[in-house]
């Protein structure tokens, strides 16, 4: 099983090392970043001098090893526009992105579970086609107009919910609620597909020939490998949910790192691209391997691999 | 010589391939409207810019932020206008060209290239089918929308770079899901009974894994389409998608937020718009593997029972 | 032979339909039956007689829709089913009334231990749970011979071997002891060697409980040593039954006669003329010490160990012979068909083909060897392109060697072809899902003969066909023999049926030939041990217990 981990681990280094020169070779591409850093009408010596100060003047193959090499002495840049370490605002703000996306992935989660093995065990129902047709709609959605329909509809009209910012436990509701909204709509499908396919599957026929009750069969034999693939497809999620964090941290003002990252590209702030990239793609990575360890736990043919 | 007896049996006689879909269709009512939307939508898209698209610029100074519901200035204006005037419908109809067409040159990019780098990938063993496959991983492994806005930023964005960036994204889907399917058609039987008859590798990669390969393609690209449609949409929202004066549903979308408070409307049709096509995508496609799946076929039948 | 006391099971006239927007399709008709205990019932039938659906309807595992339970009635202990309270049932299952299934390792739970779905029997029907139910469990499987029962315990289905499975199964199954058991082809996916052992296990079991059991399979000889009557079905109805001996010696119904006539069966002088009989000829084919060696690890660090799943295999091929390589799983006949046609590289070795080595050619070279060597896989479905007409399957191998046939006669050849192996020319249009199984092995030979081959390999190509089709194919390769001067190489697990078509015969076991000879002497005086285990695990008939003689032998 080590074996398995390792090689996985591995994948994910090549892969955040990949994207991070696959970012610093785009915010080189366009020539002179000086003309994304500096005001159109600054003069040519303006722009000498800030190209000097930040080596833009020199080769691109000396600019990326002065990349890789502040990369290894973890030296990130800094922000342009704050003064201070890149790196420092990156990891600010990824908090406040963290909090918001384990509420929503945990929430989708165990709502889905629930709503999608209750709509399995009774398909074709009116519960099932009700649940479906809401779940089909909350992964259809646009996010970012749920979110202006909902301040449209709970801040402006009814003046129940703030629109924007951070502070109360109000604060919480509405971006929680639209960026658990697709996680959501896409894992009621998952488990209810893979329910439906595990109760007829030949396990279950055998449960049943040994008399068990239909609730044990749903949970113990059913769901329990309904898990898989929902780990899986949790998995996915987890990456298209900072999607959705920069949507929904623009819209209702939370300062999270979605928020930092599309602000820093309005303002050219690439130092402070590069950190949030960075951090993402680590969180990812870190992620990934968590998943592939529950994975490993929750299926034991990739525990106890015959030789 | 010894006679040989043989089992002929009469193979069956199935009755048309499109009465059977249209009857499971008609059975799923869901589907069905689905279906007839998508319909009149592609129709709206592909005719309604020629024959409505003057109102969608037209300005009027009567019509400024009209609500929508009322018939008073003309059928044009029944979904309101905007702060110029402009009829939302026609507008609509404008979007929803854009909106399909960028939507369907990405999928179409992206089928393309992801199915070709697929089947190499899956097929092949060489240093380059595993070079695709960290390419592929590395993409993928990225929120989509912040490398889109990182490309679209320092490229500029236009419409051409807009479904680049789109297609990129989603190759990976349609290369991952190819190699796997390659990887277990490379398996079969078939295949092994190809290279012992003398056949090539692309004759067979292109005459016997190729074609298999396809419906599972189309599969994705449908259900794909939606989260393009998503995709584009946030990026036009966000102000780096489609630039003006041309514009999807998603710039509408965000032009319309300013003015919330008082002509809700402007905002609130495209987003509508979205949410039923991506809606109706989606149960197609639900539909669709229901009806491709031979244990659960029998639901969208009606079943005929022998009398007691 | 048991007294007929009361049937513990009765089934009186169960119809059970199949719904679409068709027809329904009648899968049962009015089929009745009835054990009792200590008796075994064997309702044998070939594929979609309709067998296994009579008994899932008694356990209700006949989802409805699509099912429909037309009519029947299905009396367990003198209670009718039908007045039962569903908890009733739920309860008659796995108490009462169990069953064994046919692919044990599709019908256990991956991820649960086989302790826990064991255990789960127990704890269903309230009878013992935690500490005591596992106790009862490694009784079980103890009882069911499982080695070191307390340590498996804990293991999981895919670290057991299919033999060792359906051994699960069956402790499952008798944990209650109930009065009826319910195999459904419990041992058709298993190696001869393996499947004589649990045939055995039945059979000690139900001397011990003394329970009913009704066993469905489509294997004469297994039917023949485990049954004490017999039910024949056919497209749903019953055909034939009556006292195992009986029906078995003096078949009254034509399917009956026609099943057991497809047995191999009769001494050598009247059915050897399925054989060649000729000389040997040329030398064909020479193989030389072909080794196929495959280096396993464990995980990044472990360490590595070798499998020789070929291991220093040499036979010779003359023209015009065929020659049987019979083995069970794991003994690398499959190997060696693959490694002889180059589909798998061998680790060491020669093959020479009319002088020259098949593992030394190139592209060239071996596309040349392609029209002469020849291959007709196992699975008639899985070896051709479902999204090809037949036309189109057929003609591939003159596609690919352009200089066979120019394109204006491809058609004609194959409807040659066609019509050779028995088929029509109007079937070169359709595709390979509209034909039964035996027809579409016949394409598949017909393809096989596109290029003119010398040499044809043929990979358990009757395996999984029917019991009577299997004979039809054997002869259609006979005859292709006679007309075309062809050689063959084939490769089975079934001794018996090459017995009227090998000249010769290689045994091999773990990569090894433990065995080769002519046929005759081959059948007639086996050598080595291995040889005769597998001639003796053949199944007996049972009413002849004490004798060696095998059923076909007793059939007339």
């Amino acid at each position: 099983m080590f074996g398995y981990l390792g090689k996985r681990s591995l994948h994910s280094v090549i892969s955040v090392l990949g994207l991070l020169v696959l970012v610093f070779f785009l915010t080189r591409l366009t020539g002179d970043p000086s003309y994304l850093f500096l005001p159109l009408d600054a003069t040519p010596q303006a722009r000498e001098a800030f190209s000097k100060l930040h080596g833009f003047d020199q080769p691109i193959y000396i600019q990326f090893f002065n990349y890789l090499g502040d990369l290894l002495h973890l030296d990130f840049g800094e922000s342009l526009r704050q003064n201070r370490s890149a790196m420092a605002v990156a990891l600010e703000a990824f908090p406040q992105t963290l909090k918001l996306a384990v509420v929503a992935i945990t929430l989708a989660c165990t709502l889905a579970l629930v709503v999608g093995s209750l709509a399995a065990s009774r398909p074709g129902s009116l519960f099932d086609r009700f649940a479906s047709l809401v779940s089909l709609a909350g992964a259809s959605a646009p996010d970012f107009w749920v979110a202006i329909v909902g301040i449209l509809v709970f801040a402006v009209s009814l003046g129940i919910l703030p629109t924007s910012g951070t502070g109360t436990a109000a604060h919480w509701i509405m971006p929680i609620a639209v960026l658990m909204l697709r996680p959501f709509g896409l894992l009621v499908q998952v488990v209810r597909g893979t329910m439906i396919g595990a109760l007829a599957s030949p396990y279950v026929k055998t449960a049943r020939a040994k008399g068990v009750r239909r609730q044990q069969i749903i949970f113990s034999h059913a769901l329990r490998n309904s898990l898989l693939p929902v780990v899986t497809v949790a998995g996915d999620l987890a990456t298209s949910l900072v999607n959705g964090a920069v949507v929904v941290e623009s819209i209702f003002g939370w300062p999270g790192i979605g928020k930092l990252m599309i602000d820093a590209i309005i303002q050219r702030d690439f130092a402070v691209v590069q950190s949030t990239v960075l951090v993402t793609a680590s969180a990812i990575f870190i992620l990934n391997i968590a998943i592939d360890l529950l994975y490993a736990i929750l299926d034991p043919r990739i525990r106890y691999q015959t030789t | 010589m010894t006679a040989i007896p043989t089992d002929l049996k009469a193979p069956r006689r199935e009755p048309g391939k499109a009465r059977v879909l249209l009857g499971y269709l008609v059975h799923d009512k869901l589907a069905l409207l689905s279906a007839i939307y998508l319909l009149i939508l592609l129709a709206a898209a592909i005719f309604g810019p020629m024959l409505i698209g003057d109102m969608s610029t037209k300005l009027g100074l009567r019509q400024r932020n009209l609500a929508p519901f009322t018939l008073d200035q003309g059928w044009a204006y029944v979904l309101g206008a905007d702060t110029l005037g402009r009829s939302i419908l026609a507008r609509l109809v404008v979007g929803a060209q854009n909106t399909l067409g960028i939507a369907a040159a990405a999928v179409v990019t992206s089928m393309f290239i992801g199915g070709t780098l697929g089947l190499i990938a899956g097929y092949s063993n060489r240093w380059y089918s595993h070079v695709i496959l960290r390419l592929a991983d590395v993409v993928m492994s990225f929120p989509s929308l912040l490398l889109a806005l990182i490309v679209l930023y320092t490229l500029g964005p236009s419409i051409p770079n807009l479904i680049v960036v789109l297609a990129i994204t989603r190759v990976p889907i349609y290369l991952r899901t190819t190699r796997a399917e390659v990887l277990e058609l490379r398996e079969r039987m078939f295949v092994s009974a190809a290279k012992a008859m003398g056949a090539g590798s692309l004759r067979i990669v292109l005459r016997h894994i190729a074609p298999l390969v396809m419906p599972t393609l189309i599969t994705i690209a449908a259900i794909d389409f939606a989260s393009v449609i998503l995709a584009e949409s946030a990026l036009s929202f966000l102000g780096l998608g489609i630039q003006p004066p041309q514009f999807t549903w998603g710039a509408m979308v965000a032009t319309g937020r300013g003015y919330l408070a008082n002509a809700w409307w402007v905002a609130f049709w495209p987003g509508l718009a979205i949410l039923l096509t991506t809606l109706s995508l989606n149960l197609l496609s639900s539909w669709a593997r229901t009806v491709a799946d031979p244990q659960q076929r029998w639901r969208l039948q009606t079943l005929r029972r022998a009398p007691r | 032979m048991t007294g007929i006391a009361n049937p513990i099971l009765e089934v009186r006239g169960l119809t059970v339909d199949f719904l679409s927007d068709r027809d329904p399709f009648r899968a049962v008709d009015s089929v009745g039956f009835h054990v009792s205990r200590g008796e075994t019932l064997c309702i044998l039938g070939e594929s979609g007689s309709g067998k296994s659906v009579s008994t899932s309807a008694i356990m209700g595992l006949i989802d409805t829709p699509p099912g429909d339970i037309v009519a029947g009635r299905m009396i367990f202990d003198g209670r009718d089913l039908a007045t039962m309270t569903q908890e009733e049932r739920r309860d008659l299952n796995g108490r009462k009334i169990s069953m064994i299934f046919q692919d044990p390792l599709a019908h256990l739970n991956p991820v649960h231990t086989i302790g826990r779905q064991i255990a789960e029997v127990f704890e269903a029907h309230g009878v013992a749970k935690g500490a005591e139910a596992k106790r009862r469990v490694v009784d079980l499987l103890r009882r069911v011979g499982i080695p070191d029962p307390e340590h498996r315990v804990g293991q999981y289905p895919h670290q057991f071997s299919g033999g060792q499975r359906q051994r699960v199964m069956i402790a499952m199954a008798i944990a209650l002891q109930p009065a009826v058991i319910i195999a459904d082809e419990p041992t058709t996916a298993l190696d001869v060697s393996v499947q004589a052992q649990i045939l055995e296990l039945l059979r000690d079991l139900q001397a011990e409980y003394g329970m009913a059991l009704v066993m469905i399979t489509h294997d004469l000889e297994v039917a023949a040593s485990m049954a004490d009557r017999v039910m024949v079905m056919k497209g749903g109805r019953i055909v034939e039954e009556g006292y195992a001996r009986d029906v078995f010696t003096r078949p009254q119904h034509d399917y009956t006669r026609k099943l057991l006539s497809a047995l191999p069966h009769g001494s050598d002088a009247d059915k050897g003329h399925r054989r060649s009989g000729k000389s040997a000829g040329e030398l064909l084919l020479t193989v030389e010490n072909v080794v196929k060696r495959y280096t396993l690890s464990s995980g990044l660090f472990g360490k590595k160990h070798h499998v020789n799943a070929v291991n220093n295999v040499s036979f010779e091929v003359a023209k015009g012979e065929t020659v049987g390589i019979v083995g069970e799983s794991g003994s690398g006949k499959s190997s060696i068909a693959r490694i002889l046609l180059r589909l798998n590289e061998p680790t060491s070795g020669r093959a020479i083909y009319r002088g020259e080595d098949i593992f030394r050619m190139n592209e060239r070279e071996l596309l040349k060897l392609r029209r002469k060597v020849q291959m007709v896989f196992q699975d008639p479905y899985g070896s051709m392109n479902p999204r090809m007409d037949v036309r189109s399957i057929v003609s591939e191998p003159l596609r690919i060697h352009r200089d066979i046939l120019p394109k204006s006669q491809w058609n004609d050849r194959v409807v040659e072809l066609l019509e050779l192996v028995g088929l029509k020319a109007e079937h070169a249009n359709r595709h390979i899902h509209q034909f039964s199984g035996g027809q579409r092995q016949r394409i598949a030979i017909a393809r096989a003969l596109a290029s003119d081959p010398e040499l044809i390999v043929c990979d358990e190509a009757v395996s999984a066909l029917d019991v009577s089709i299997q004979a039809q194919v054997i002869d259609l390769l006979a005859d292709l023999r006679t007309r075309l001067g062809l050689s063959y190489i084939f490769i089975t697990h079934d001794l018996p049926i090459v017995r009227h078509f090998a000249d010769r015969i290689i045994v091999m076991k773990q990569g090894e030939i433990v065995e080769q000879g002519t046929t005759q002497a081959l059948f007639a005086s086996p050598q080595h041990s291995y040889t005769r285990s597998l001639l003796n695990a053949t199944p007996h008939p049972k009413w002849e217990s004490g004798t060696v003689a095998s059923l076909s032998a007793r059939v007339s």
